[in-house]
């Protein structure tokens, strides 16, 4: 694990140090740098006004909690989905593989109407839940459902070959030495899929705060309620407010980038912390 | 290699000297998929005919504002159809690709059909709306789209606003009272009109949809007319969905004679029929008498002569804290 940082034997590093940040540039870098330049159209008072009216505020709140919470409860069912998909040997399990991927091929408008279509009032889902007063779509709570969908995926692909890596001769080892289940899986098993865990969360809630297709069909897009910061871009585009779209683009931007960079700071302290012990 | 190359240039040269291939691109938006397949047949049949030529007619479809969007950002556009002229005055305007008078160079506006916003409503009418007055009781649940994404919806927005005012002696703070009270009986704001056609028909949302006259026609025809009726309030709005050339990028491509004549057989008594048929209202008066029984009459008041037309209306209603934003404010 130590021998990453070092350069590695392999000639090339240049070249291949190059060509990343070329394609890096290409790709990602000047977009967003044609991004930042629109915004910066805007005054600074005027860029501050379009990004804390209570609409906005409202958005961002809704899009920035949802995605977390999304991914957080991602993080849980992707975990034991991975295990299971890991671990076991079943009938279907070729099918469940594939069926993980779904959310990933499936255009997210299709999703969304998929989605808003159960869980209406008429809905096969939503029918059932309506007794109980509970509503999901056209709701905030419709929302997270849909970003549910879309971000399993990611911590499933992510924690599934980390668990398969992980031999099963470990665990054994910790059981003969007296550790119980929990504490095999707390301190043993938790700790290796830890990186693989951040990862995962962060694709998944960066994947969750952008959304758009599914989410508009299953919202009720009610401004300062159901209404996403995606949904206030293209807004603003349909009234060729191209600075003010950006503006809001950039405040997304930046906080995401800050979140990731968080997560990926946690992730190699503790790919560190792993590789040290 | 060299064999190939020559075989292909010589492939390429043949296919120029034949009869002449003419390709554009129509940039539209949502509602008028039907209408434009069945159009595009018609107008290639016309134009072998007249010139030996083969057109074929590339259609994009989305929400208007979308779509003039696409075509202000680089999409080659060698026609636009969209839902309102607001949308084909940006394209002059930030893109300049064509003059800002464009709207005089076809007849009536250069909107060759018209059409108007309408109530869907479930079978039987069971909520008992008739008109725009109905709209605003507190147990009446409204599906409308979004009218800052969607064109559909401004004309209703205007429609219901129109309403308002004759209602009310045009008194503005109670013509705003009224659609705010109509918007606080929208559940669910889609981001398009098909958008709120599906949440109203499918998610059975709602008792009534403000709907695009041919949109609702078509719901009808799809779903049965056991299914929903159409209810005709007592004013509404003309929707005047207007058509331009884009000079510049049909100039660039060599289209322009096709293009133009694209737009003008619009007019014609079988343009005319074919719109009609897809349940857009047809100016030509033979073909609108024609169709009378499809189009009920009522009264329409215009963008032009009641709001300013839509650089105002935009302004005033739709832009950045307009009266639509203010709705929501509290």
């Amino acid at each position: 694990m130590l021998r990453l940082r070092q350069r590695g034997v392999l000639p090339g590093f240049r070249l291949t140090l190059g060509y990343a940040l070329l394609y890096l540039s290409l790709i990602v870098l000047i977009p967003l740098a044609a991004t930042f330049a629109r915004a910066s159209a805007l005054s600074p008072m005027q860029f501050w006004h379009d990004v804390t009216t209570p609409r906005v505020l409202a958005a961002f709140r809704l899009s920035f909690g949802a995605a977390f919470l999304a991914a957080l409860v991602n993080l849980f069912f992707g975990l034991l989905v991975a295990w299971v998909l890991a671990r076991y040997q079943f009938w279907s399990k070729r099918i469940m593989d594939a069926l993980v991927d779904l959310p990933f091929a499936l255009p997210t408008a299709v999703a969304g109407i998929t989605l808003a279509t159960l869980y209406a009032q008429n809905g096969w889902i939503g029918r059932w839940l309506a007794p109980f007063g509970i509503k999901v779509a056209y709701t905030q709570l419709g929302v997270f459902v849909a970003l549910m969908f879309i971000g399993l995926p990611f911590v499933v692909r992510t924690v599934q070959p980390v668990l398969e890596d992980l031999d099963l001769e470990v665990e054994e080892a910790a059981a003969s030495l007296g550790a119980n289940r929990w504490q095999t899986f707390w301190r043993v098993i938790l700790p290796t899929a830890r990186p693989a865990l951040l990862t995962g969360f962060a694709l998944a809630f960066a994947r969750g705060v952008g959304e758009y297709g599914s989410v508009i069909f299953i919202s009720s897009n009610l401004p300062g309620k159901t209404e996403i910061v995606p949904l206030l871009i293209v807004t603003k585009l349909e009234q060729y407010d191209y600075a003010g779209a950006t503006a809001l683009a950039v405040v997304m931007l930046i906080a995401s980038f800050a979140l990731l960079l968080l997560i990926n700071l946690l992730q190699w302290r503790s790919s560190r912390y792993y590789a040290r012990t | 290699m060299k064999a190939l190359l020559a075989l292909l240039l010589a492939s390429a040269l043949v296919a120029m000297a034949g009869a002449k291939e003419i390709k554009f691109l129509n940039v539209s938006y949502d509602p008028t998929r039907e209408l434009y397949r069945e159009y595009n047949v018609a107008f290639a049949k016309y134009w072998k005919a007249k010139t030996g030529d083969d057109v074929v007619v590339q259609m994009s479809h989305g929400g208007s504002g979308k779509q003039a969007q696409s075509v202000i950002n680089g999409l080659e556009a060698d026609v636009v159809t969209l839902a309102l002229a607001y949308d084909i005055d940006a394209i002059s305007e930030k893109a300049n690709l064509l003059p800002a008078d464009w709207q005089k160079h076809l007849p009536d506006h250069s909107a060759p059909y018209t059409s108007t916003i309408v109530f869907l409503v479930r079978q039987g009418n069971p909520k008992h709306i008739h008109d725009w007055d109905d709209l605003v009781k507190p147990d009446i649940s409204v599906i409308t789209p979004n009218p800052k994404t969607s064109g559909g919806a401004r004309w209703a927005f205007l429609a219901a606003w129109a309403y308002a005012l004759e209602k009310n002696d045009n008194n503005e703070a109670k013509a705003r009272d009224f659609v705010a009270r109509l918007y606080k009986n929208v559940p669910v704001l889609d981001t398009g009109a098909r958008g709120s056609t599906i949440t109203f028909v499918q998610h059975e949302i709602g008792d009534v949809l403000l709907a695009w006259e041919n949109e609702a026609h078509l719901a009808i025809k799809e779903f049965g007319a056991d299914q929903f009726e159409i209810v005709m309030p007592s004013l509404s709005i003309l929707a005047e969905p207007p058509v331009a050339v884009v000079d510049k990028n049909a100039k660039r491509h060599g289209t322009l004679t096709a293009a133009r004549a694209y737009l003008e057989h619009l007019y014609s008594d079988e343009g005319q029929e074919i719109a009609a048929k897809n349940f857009y209202r047809p100016r030509n008066e033979k073909i609108a008498a024609k169709y009378a029984g499809q189009f009920a009459q009522l009264r329409l008041v215009t963008v032009d002569g009641e709001f300013g037309g839509w650089q105002q209306a935009q302004q005033k209603f739709f832009g950045d804290g307009g009266i639509f934003d203010q709705i929501y404010q509290h």
